[in-house]
């Protein structure tokens, strides 16, 4: 260990080298060249190496693009919001009110469905929401209705609802971490100083909570944004999403130059919407954290 | 502090046996430096074979990196450092003839008492029925026989503190260096394990470097000590001399309580300063009591220790110089008391009104005195220390 | 007691996150070969269908081979990373662990479409070993994090211990580290295990002709009859994960006993 601080660094980068290596060769060097090829002008079944903004040009000004742009940020949207909605109480209810033995059971417990085949998982909420589905077929044989419910089938709110399932772990434990780090002492104190327990809930333990809370939308928002097997099973292939599209063009159309041009947009979205998200939040929390 | 320490290390003839050692550590114009932390600045060093030897100093002055430059867990920027008269810049940590006593006491986790202890043995070409009597043996020695098979992370904290001393010394290091090593215990184990520590020391026979900030803990245990402030040695001696005659007020402060009144240096003979300080009036400080003024100081001053002075009972007589005050605040403390003293003529050159701080145990039959109360101090000029 | 009502949804929320999983069995022993109520008898027909088709069985050792290599592949490369960026300090550390963990962030769609442009550029045939490749690249950053955290739960004068009684470098290594983070190294393996064995969209656009166990499934999902065997798949499935977690649960739990620390609970 007779180490000084050269022998300190080259160790360190000796160290990381091969994941390092690795993640230049299988991520970084394709990711560039997608990039490149964005650039590019299309051949038949040939990519042209020419320079152009021609791709760039047709992504901005196709309605189609802009359309389903728009789809899946808001299904990546609503997706994000029920979850983070709907996970907040559960990550409270692990943090204060169970016992600190239960914890690990509650969370290994929440963690099982997540860890099940995410495929079938999605086809099963087809299989739930479905014309002749598990909630129709069952409303009917008892009577209640007499005509199969519509508006869950092959439209934006199944995916919302299958979306929302399957990244439902993903938005519960950042939460539930941030407000495990939370002295709870400073809770007590809210309440000495002469708050309620609402407004103390508000005052303090929300804005302790809201780094948990944004790690939490953005674990969910932007695998959301990318999915493809929920449009191609739930949606039916027909309400396509942003990885939908790259596809098609990327391999359907053979056309990889647009595909790159749509891949690194949908990119540039997702990056900005993330930060433009992180530094509100930064800005609303002050300097904490 | 304790009533079973094993005997004092201030005797004289522990002193001339001690001084007479050949060197174990020598460490000569020492300098190290993280980028731009230059955190060690220089340090010289002798540190005898059999020696208990202590780095004292608040936290960041340098003492855990000095230790850890012995060690070999850092390398030093310019200067020597010799182990037993061989130059240790190109031995590794794990040849160098010394063994660490980890602040953490580093217990690895997963494996039983026995198996930490004799962890250092993998190499040692002695058959197994022979390093487990050496494992036993060690145990033994720190009081832990028949440990030997329990789970290292059940052990409490003192345990943990054998267990890494058996460890270390089951290796017959040369050097054993330990590094705040009750700095994670209980006052009361704290206080067990100084005077274990000395008793071990004595039956091994090896040189103990010890870092710690305690200054109590210093003066129990050491040999001699090193004071260290900002990467720098501010004073080396023994307890009795460090505490009676500290070369700088910074020293005084940092080891135990020192009042201080601001002082007026009126001539010099050979021998001694003649001074004026404000309650205390006249006095002639022998040459041995004068020490430097830190760049700091306002001017020259004269300290004294708490106990160095005393209340003299309303018309109890003395030999000693007798200075009048009135006393300002009283601090009782079971065993001690402690009063805080206004001197007559005290507030001195500048207007300043000082207290001086006395310690009076609280012997049967000694009255716990009142605020404001009038009081005679009794003191005596060999027991102030001159800074100029 | 606050925690009534919070209980209550917490339990409708866990039956939300289980319903979909609940049905499996059911329709799995459902008679009937269409998937709704309602339900027309008991039968074990789909499993043995399952057992008996052959391309099914082809897709499960392919999904395996990838699952296997994929997993010691990426906790390999996790060790070295989570070493490097909890240990020492280089120049351009932060940059350097962002792309080491940017799959975490990134659409799959878009590791994948990228790797096999430059793959079908580059003339590479697809087949199980490009599955390898992207699923070792997106199992990695959970391999670094989860052994992060074990090598950071390491006291460093443990290390520093071991060398001071006269190990080497790599023995110390040997006998201290790695035993301590071995449940860190089961619990990565066991999870890139899991992650490949159920990672679609890699595995659909770099697998070439070779069928795994979900572009298998995918491919059966346009079919209504073979829907009952698919849905006996998934039941084996479940019960495989399940099993598996509780493994990885039991190694966790026996690192944290062993070194005395406190749970804190939890993947992720």
């Amino acid at each position: 260990m007779a180490s000084g601080n050269r022998s300190q660094t080259a160790q360190g980068l000796a160290l990381v080298a091969p994941p390092l290596g690795y993640a230049v060769l299988v991520l970084a060097a394709p990711l560039l060249t997608i990039l490149a090829y964005s650039f590019f002008k299309d051949g038949y079944l040939t990519v042209v190496r020419e320079f152009t903004l021609e791709n760039y040009r047709t992504v901005w000004s196709d309605p189609i693009f802009h359309k389903i742009m728009l789809r899946s940020l808001g299904v990546a949207a609503l997706v994000t919001l029920a979850t983070v909605v709907l996970a907040f109480p559960v990550a409270y209810f692990l943090s204060f009110a169970v016992s600190p033995q239960k914890k690990a059971m509650w969370l290994f417990l929440i963690t099982i469905p997540f860890w099940t085949s995410y495929l079938i998982r999605v086809f099963l909420w087809k299989v739930i929401l479905g014309y002749n589905g598990v909630i129709n077929s069952g409303l009917k044989t008892l009577g209640l209705i007499e005509q199969p419910l519509t508006f869950i089938l092959y439209n934006v709110n199944a995916m919302v609802i299958t979306l929302a399932h399957a990244y439902a772990p993903f938005a519960i434990l950042p939460i539930f971490i941030a407000l495990e780090k939370i002295d709870r002492s400073l809770l007590e104190a809210g309440r000495d100083l002469g708050e309620s327990r609402a407004v103390t809930f508000w005052r303090v333990t929300l804005p302790l909570a809201m780094p948990g809370v944004v790690a939490a939308a953005l674990i969910v928002f932007i695998p959301t944004i990318g999915d493809y097997v929920t449009p191609a099973l739930i949606g039916g292939g027909k309400i396509p999403m942003i990885a939908n599209m790259i596809q098609a063009q990327m391999l359907d159309l053979d056309n990889r130059p647009m595909g790159s041009a749509l891949a690194v947009t949908a990119m540039l979205i997702v990056a900005v919407i993330s930060l433009a998200f992180v530094a509100l939040n930064r800005r609303f929390l002050g300097v904490r954290q | 502090m304790t009533t079973q320490n094993p005997g004092p290390k201030t005797t004289a003839a522990h002193r001339a046996a001690m001084a007479g050692a050949r060197p174990m550590i020598e460490i000569r114009q020492v300098q190290k430096h993280y980028g731009d932390y230059h955190a060690l600045r220089g340090i010289d060093l002798t540190i005898r074979s059999g020696e208990f030897f202590s780095l004292l100093g608040p936290s960041g002055c340098g003492k855990t990196t000095l230790l850890r430059t012995i060690a070999g867990f850092e390398d030093i920027s310019s200067g020597v450092v010799l182990i037993d008269g061989q130059d240790m810049q190109e031995v590794p940590a794990n040849r160098r003839p010394t063994n660490m006593v980890f602040q953490s006491y580093a217990i690895f986790p997963h494996l039983t008492v026995a198996e930490n202890v004799g962890f250092g043995l993998r190499r040692d070409p002695r058959s197994r029925a022979e390093k487990a009597a050496a494992v036993e043996q060690a145990l033994e020695m720190v009081g832990l026989k028949g440990y030997g098979s329990r789970a290292s992370h059940a052990l409490s904290g003192g345990q943990r503190q054998r267990v890494a001393l058996a460890r270390a010394l089951i290796l017959k290091p040369k050097v054993l260096l330990l590094d705040e090593p009750l700095s994670a215990l209980d006052r009361k184990m704290r206080e067990q394990m100084q005077v274990e520590l000395i008793k071990l020391q004595r039956q091994v026979g090896i040189t103990f470097v010890l870092v710690t900030h305690d200054q109590e803990e210093a003066l129990v245990m050491s040999d001699r000590i090193a004071v260290m402030f900002e990467g720098q040695i501010a004073q080396m001696d023994g307890p009795e001399a460090l505490y009676a005659r500290p070369t700088s007020r910074r020293v005084a402060n940092f080891i135990g309580v020192m009042n201080f009144l601001p002082a007026r240096v009126l001539g010099e003979t050979g021998e001694a300063v003649q001074i004026e300080a404000p309650g205390l009036g006249r006095v002639d400080i022998p040459m041995a009591n004068v020490s430097r003024a830190d760049p700091g100081d306002a001017g020259p001053s004269v300290g004294f220790r708490p106990e160095a002075v005393s209340l003299l009972a309303t018309g109890a007589q003395t030999a000693n110089r007798v200075a009048g005050g009135v006393i300002d605040e009283v601090v009782y403390y079971g065993d001690m008391t402690y009063y805080d003293v206004r001197l007559d003529g005290s507030a001195g050159f500048d207007g300043q009104a000082r207290p001086v701080r006395i310690a009076m145990r609280n012997v049967f039959g000694r009255e716990v005195q009142d605020v404001g109360t009038r009081a005679n101090v009794s003191w005596s000029p060999g027991s102030l220390v001159l800074f100029r | 007691m606050k925690g009534g009502g919070l209980r209550a949804y917490a339990l409708v929320y866990l039956l939300f996150l289980y319903a979909p999983i609940l049905l499996l069995p059911i329709f799995a022993f459902n008679s009937g070969t269409i998937i709704a109520f309602p339900l027309k008898g008991v039968t074990t027909e789909w499993f043995a269908q399952m057992w008996g088709n052959a391309s099914l069985r082809r897709a499960l050792t392919n999904s395996l081979l990838i699952a296997v290599s994929s997993s010691i592949l990426a906790t390999c490369l996790g060790v070295f990373a989570a070493r490097a960026s909890t240990r020492f300090a280089f120049p351009g550390k932060g940059p350097i662990m962002g792309l080491i963990m940017l799959p975490l962030v990134l659409p799959e769609i878009i590791v994948s479409i990228s790797l096999l442009v430059v793959l079908l550029s580059l003339g590479v045939q697809l087949s199980i070993l490009t599955v390898i490749l992207g699923h070792t690249l997106i199992c990695m950053p959970y391999a670094t994090v989860i052994l992060s955290t074990a090598f950071n739960s390491l006291d460093r004068s443990l290390e520093e211990a071991a060398y001071d009684l006269g190990e080497t470098r790599i023995s110390a290594f040997r006998l201290v580290i790695l035993p301590l983070v071995m449940p860190g190294i089961i619990s990565s393996l066991l999870m890139s295990f899991t992650i490949s064995l159920d990672e679609f969209i890699i595995a659909f656009f770099l697998a070439g002709n070779e069928p795994t166990l979900p572009t298998y499934i995918f491919s059966q999902l346009r079919f209504p009859k073979q829907i009952p065997m698919i849905m006996a798949l998934g039941t084996v499935l479940v019960l495989m994960s399940i099993l598996l977690l509780t493994i990885a649960e039991y190694f966790r739990r026996r690192g944290i006993a062993k070194t005395g620390a406190k749970d804190t609970g939890g993947f992720l």
